[in-house]
């Protein structure tokens, strides 16, 4: 007897193995058809309703203005599903490598400004073709154009774009003696952001005890260089960063911020950075319309009447995104729709209402109706004005696949260096340029 | 079925049995009337479990292990003499040794692998010396032991994250607490993240911060199987407390000892979440002038941020390598001291 138990009790043990064992590989199995299985998951419960995945990062808004819930409202037989990544820097590979593999993607794809050339010169073919699904006309040129490919293919349709102004602190200015009417100082330093910086120096002079004039260099870098035509490539593709005009120009500004006293040398989104807005030490910060729900934020209630907009010295844009169609969704026409109907001008528009992610589609700037309480914030500035103007006039950039290394290496290594590190600018730049190189695989 | 198979199949069925029994008969005796051929198919399938369940009981491990360990180990070997893009995962060209010879040339990776070298030394040392005197307290009669021992395993038990956002708060450059302290003694606010010793000092004690109190109580562990008689005829021969310390309590736990120094070695070798959240927005460079970055921070920013999945691939492969030759060196230190023992 004592035998048939054990050796029932072994083959219990097999058994259990073996089930452990087939149950994990069959988990990778099922792993590879995972996304497929995701999106059409929806068809399980048999009425015949689609579940769409929409893959994003940050915080879109989508959710936030309540366009998921009013899409499914007029198509009942869609369910719609957001995939967050907070960051960016873990969204992007991992899109990368779905699209790929061919499997794992969303129905639809975030992919951000900084990304949105690689994906054009390297992933067109793993994105619909959605030139064909719209009406082009409706985008600004450069937000179209940065998505479409050499042969006419655009392969995301713009969500927001970031048109620049200053935010500045009025009641700082005061106390420095500036000037705090938004109009009259926006003409102080129309055209030239060294003459936005010239005005920091004037700050310093009578600047109230503990702030500062500007949170960090990079961010005069970023603003500045989001208004050149020229950046890191050229209109063909080649390297152009260590010749280009508009790189030489931002560097030098944010140089003179960087071996200035004006600078708080924060690092932006970083937590000191967050305690320096509520803090208020430093009085401006180039300020794309999205971060204008970040300030309210991370201001709070010390800084609401405090803050003013004035228009940028160059109109410049700074981030924004796109929504695409990875080609290996299952339910690809559904997802079209999707993606048209929350690119379409009504919806960007009603975004902005609630987050001030400004629209990539001219017509709905007429009637912007930013959030009462935005406006109330930022000392009733006419802020759709401002931004529409600068919209509109941002000029053409030409992008390419390291655009992002790149940039980060010239903040994060090369200014970085000068204004923390008190190297000189020559120091940076050479810094800078080494990283670059590393990064382009020179 | 050959012979040799049946004479180890035999004495297994045998000592199942009754003791003086013939197996067959043993077999009968509950047999139930169950015919001959259902019976030696038994047994057959009794034999081939004998000899197969092990392999299976085992096989889960190395089932995983080849799928997700050896078969990305070789992978990866692959993919470091290829130049591959994340962006374009499948156009690989065959690139030979130029990844490796990149990472020679790289100033970068001799950055990284100083870096690591040093955070590891700084982190490490300190850590396991403060450990073994943290659990020689402990060993001592203390009221509320359970407590102390616990409250010692916290750290260990918060999430890297969450540790160093904290660890990130108290070292900012501005109104950050260190500096603050620091005050008080009339030393100007030091820059952190930046200065190149204040980063690396801020990461060691992150790690040491969570690592300590794990290693002191492995020490703990290894200290209360030291019989006390040999305490007893060391206070006897009139050794005090740190002498019985230093001739007692240290060469028994040699072996202790040399175990954390491998496994810290190992942890400090890979070290990559601290520096990484320690970095904040763009924490893969390690600082401006990659001051902390280290190597696995190094094959991160390489792969992932810049997108170079070939040389990062490459970095990957010297790492092993650089572990393989710690570990070698680890082991020939080991047998010296067994030796000298």
């Amino acid at each position: 007897m004592r035998t048939s138990t054990r050796r029932s009790r072994r083959l219990v043990a097999f058994a259990a193995v073996a089930a452990l064992t087939t149950g994990v590989l069959a988990g990778c199995a099922n792993d590879s058809d995972d996304g497929s299985s995701k999106s059409g998951g929806g068809n399980g419960d048999g009425k015949g309703k689609t579940t769409l995945t929409i893959g994003t990062f940050g915080v879109f808004g989508y959710k936030q203005a309540g366009l998921y819930d009013e899409y499914m409202k007029l198509h009942p037989d869609i369910t719609v599903k957001e995939n967050v990544t907070t960051r960016t820097d873990v969204y992007w590979p991992k899109v990368l490598t779905r699209l790929q593999a061919g499997s794992g993607a969303d129905d639809i794809q975030a992919i951000e400004v900084g990304n949105i050339t690689e994906a054009v010169q390297t992933q067109a073919d793993k994105f619909v073709d959605l030139g064909k699904e719209v009406d082009t006309s409706q985008w600004l040129d450069w937000k179209l154009a940065q998505a479409t490919t050499k042969d006419g293919k655009t392969i995301g349709l713009g969500t927001d774009i970031g048109p620049m102004a200053i935010c500045y602190r009025k009641d700082l200015f005061e106390k420095a003696g500036l000037e705090t009417d938004r109009t009259k100082l926006a003409a102080q330093w129309k055209g030239d952001w060294a003459k936005y910086v010239e005005l920091g120096k004037e700050y310093m002079k009578k600047a109230p005890s503990g702030t500062k004039y500007v949170d960090s260099a990079s961010s005069v870098y970023n603003a500045a260089i989001g208004g050149e035509t020229e950046t890191y490539y050229d209109r063909d593709g080649n390297v152009v960063w260590d010749k280009s005009a508009g790189v030489k120009k931002s560097w030098n500004v944010a140089m003179t911020v960087a071996t200035s006293n004006m600078s708080a040398k924060l690092k932006q989104f970083d937590k000191p950075w967050d305690q320096g807005f509520a803090n208020g030490t430093f009085a401006t910060v180039a300020c794309p319309a999205w971060m204008m729900g970040y300030i309210q934020e991370k201001s709070g209630d010390s800084g609401k009447g405090n803050w003013d907009v004035a228009a940028a010295p160059t109109a410049a844009n700074w981030g924004g995104s796109f929504i695409g169609v990875p080609t290996a969704g299952k339910h690809q026409k559904e997802a079209i729709e999707l993606a048209k109907w929350l690119t379409a001008p009504e919806q960007q528009a009603k975004v902005f209402a609630k987050q001030a992610s400004f629209p990539s589609t001219p017509s709905a700037y007429a009637d912007l109706e930013p959030a009462a309480a935005t406006t109330a914030y930022f000392s009733d500035a006419p802020i759709t004005q401002i931004f529409s103007d600068s919209a509109n006039t941002i000029p053409t950039q030409y992008h390419g696949a390291k655009d992002q290394p790149i940039l980060s290496a010239i903040t994060d290594i090369g200014i970085l260096q000068v204004e923390q590190k008190g190297k000189t600018p020559t120091q940076g730049w050479d810094a800078a340029t080494k990283e670059i190189k590393d990064v382009l695989g020179q | 079925m050959t012979g040799s198979k049946q004479a180890l199949a035999q004495p297994a069925s045998s000592a199942d049995a009754a003791p003086g029994s013939q197996p067959g008969a043993a077999r009968g005796a509950h047999g139930r009337g169950a015919p001959a051929g259902a019976d030696s198919w038994r047994s057959r399938l009794y034999r081939w479990d004998m000899k197969a369940s092990p392999y299976a009981f085992i096989a889960p491990f190395f089932i995983l292990f080849g799928a997700f360990s050896l078969v990305p180990l070789l992978y990866t070997a692959w993919y470091s003499l290829h130049d591959v893009q994340l962006s374009s995962l499948d156009r690989q060209t065959w690139a030979g040794l130029d990844n490796y010879k990149n990472l020679w040339a790289s100033d970068f990776f001799w950055t990284a692998l100083k870096n690591t070298f040093t955070i590891g030394v700084i982190s490490t040392v300190p850590q396991l010396l403060a450990a073994l005197g943290l659990a020689h307290l402990l060993n001592y009669r203390l009221r509320g032991s359970t407590v102390w021992r616990v409250v010692m395993l916290t750290p260990y038990a918060t999430s890297v994250a969450a540790a160093t956002l904290v660890f990130t708060l108290l070292y900012s450059w501005d109104g950050g607490m260190v500096n603050w302290i620091l005050h008080f003694f009339g030393v100007d606010p030091v820059n952190w993240r930046e200065s190149d010793w204040g980063s690396q000092f801020a990461v060691s004690s992150i790690v040491i911060w969570r690592w300590t109190g794990y290693n002191a109580l492995i020490y703990l562990a290894a200290m209360q199987a030291i019989p006390t008689d040999l305490y007893e005829s060391a206070a006897l021969d009139g050794a005090n407390r740190w002498q019985q310390f230093r001739h007692v309590t240290i060469p028994q736990l040699r072996p202790t000892i040399l175990f954390t120094v491998v496994v810290s070695t190992i942890g400090a070798t890979q070290l990559f979440g601290e520096p990484l959240l320690f970095g904040g927005v763009s924490g893969s460079k390690g600082g401006s002038e990659h001051q902390y970055q280290t190597l696995g921070l190094y094959m991160y920013d390489q792969g992932w941020i810049i997108g170079n999945l070939g040389k990062a691939s490459a970095i990957a492969w010297s790492m092993f390598l650089i572990l393989v030759i710690v570990a070698v060196i680890n082991m020939l230190f080991t047998r010296r001291l067994r030796k000298s023992q």
